[in-house]
């Protein structure tokens, strides 16, 4: 790792000396030279190291964990990369919301069931009003947090059946599509 | 003609050719659009990439490249990866509230006693499974990362 013995992955990709204080020697050790190739391939070695420069050590990590994983899903989807993720995720989220919202409706029925006779005094109305409320809050804050998802444009995601959308995803074993 | 230069040569400082690669998909009313890009990912990466594609998915992988590299540039640190990590966290949240509210609705529906004894042991054996259900696939994805330096979302 730039002491000497084995140089990172990174130097020995790019076929220099691995120096003491390499920037690339902590994320891209010897022993997984792929997570570098992939990484180097996608973004190179050049902007990688820029972009490691600009950032505080402690994040270089995560930084460098993201990378891989765009540039990951950039080699499996060449044209959608990670949005094709995003999309799919976006989907299910859709779907288990509808599914929430049938569920919630059927629990509705049944309290509206179990006093089928009252009437709507300014009493009732009032704690209907608070259950509601309530029940829109479980709603909203998982709609809410949806918001920032919906500034992905939409045109991304318009012509979605591209021959190249077969892909397994290895990080999350399971088939993006279905 | 220097004027027609599309906006990957002018920021290159080199001359548009004919078969500019960049030229349909980087016009010279846009410079900061290829600038973004040219950052994250460089020229010659791009138009490597461009060239292994044919020319009617083209126009989407640049789109998707100039969205995925302004991630990027606002968070130097996650990118787009953020909004995939937030996606996975509320796709958690609504199965745990879903498995809930089935499990609400199977009791209920046992208390009720609808349906006779067989129709008891379906309701018991969902709430069972309901309960049992413990997603974590969130968890795997949280595990990539450095546990030193955990995304406030993980917490």
């Amino acid at each position: 790792m730039g002491s000497g013995s084995s140089p990172c992955a990174s130097c020995r990709l790019l076929r220099r000396r691995c120096a003491k204080g390499c920037i690339f020697a902590p994320y891209f050790p010897s022993d997984d030279p792929h997570k570098f190739a992939i990484v180097h391939k996608v973004f190179g070695a050049s902007n990688v190291s820029k972009m490691l420069q600009e950032l505080p050590i402690h994040q270089r990590g995560d930084a460098v964990s993201s990378l891989v994983y765009e540039a990951n899903a950039r080699m499996r989807d060449p044209v959608y990369g990670c949005v094709g993720a995003i999309s799919f995720l976006q989907n299910q989220v859709s779907e288990l919301q509808m599914q929430l919202a049938v569920a919630q409706a059927e629990t509705l029925c049944f309290q509206m069931q179990q006093d089928p006779v009252a009437l709507p005094t300014q009493i009732d109305q009032h704690q209907h009003q608070h259950h509601h409320q309530h029940q829109d809050h479980d709603q909203k804050s998982l709609l809410l947090s949806n918001s920032d998802f919906n500034s992905i444009p939409h045109q991304y995601f318009s012509s979605f059946a591209s021959p190249s959308n077969v892909i397994q995803d290895p990080l999350k074993r399971e088939s993006l599509w279905t | 003609m220097i004027s027609d230069r599309c906006a990957a040569c002018k920021y290159l400082r080199r001359r548009c050719p004919s078969d500019c690669i960049f030229s349909s998909y980087f016009p010279p009313n846009n410079p900061q659009r290829f600038a973004s890009v040219h950052r994250i990912y460089g020229a010659s990466n791009v138009s490597k990439m461009l060239q292994v594609l044919p020319d009617h998915l083209r126009a989407k992988a640049v789109e998707i490249l100039c969205y995925e590299a302004k991630c990027r540039i606002q968070d130097s640190v996650y990118g787009c990866v953020k909004t995939i990590f937030q996606l996975h966290q509320e796709i958690h949240n609504a199965k745990c509230q879903l498995a809930k509210t089935r499990v609400e609705i199977a009791l209920t529906n046992s208390r009720r006693g609808g349906g006779g004894q067989e129709n008891q042991v379906n309701q018991m054996q969902e709430v069972q499974s309901n309960l049992n259900f413990f997603p974590d696939q969130t968890h795997v994805e949280a595990t990539q990362f450095g546990s030193s330096s955990k995304a406030p979302w993980f917490s």
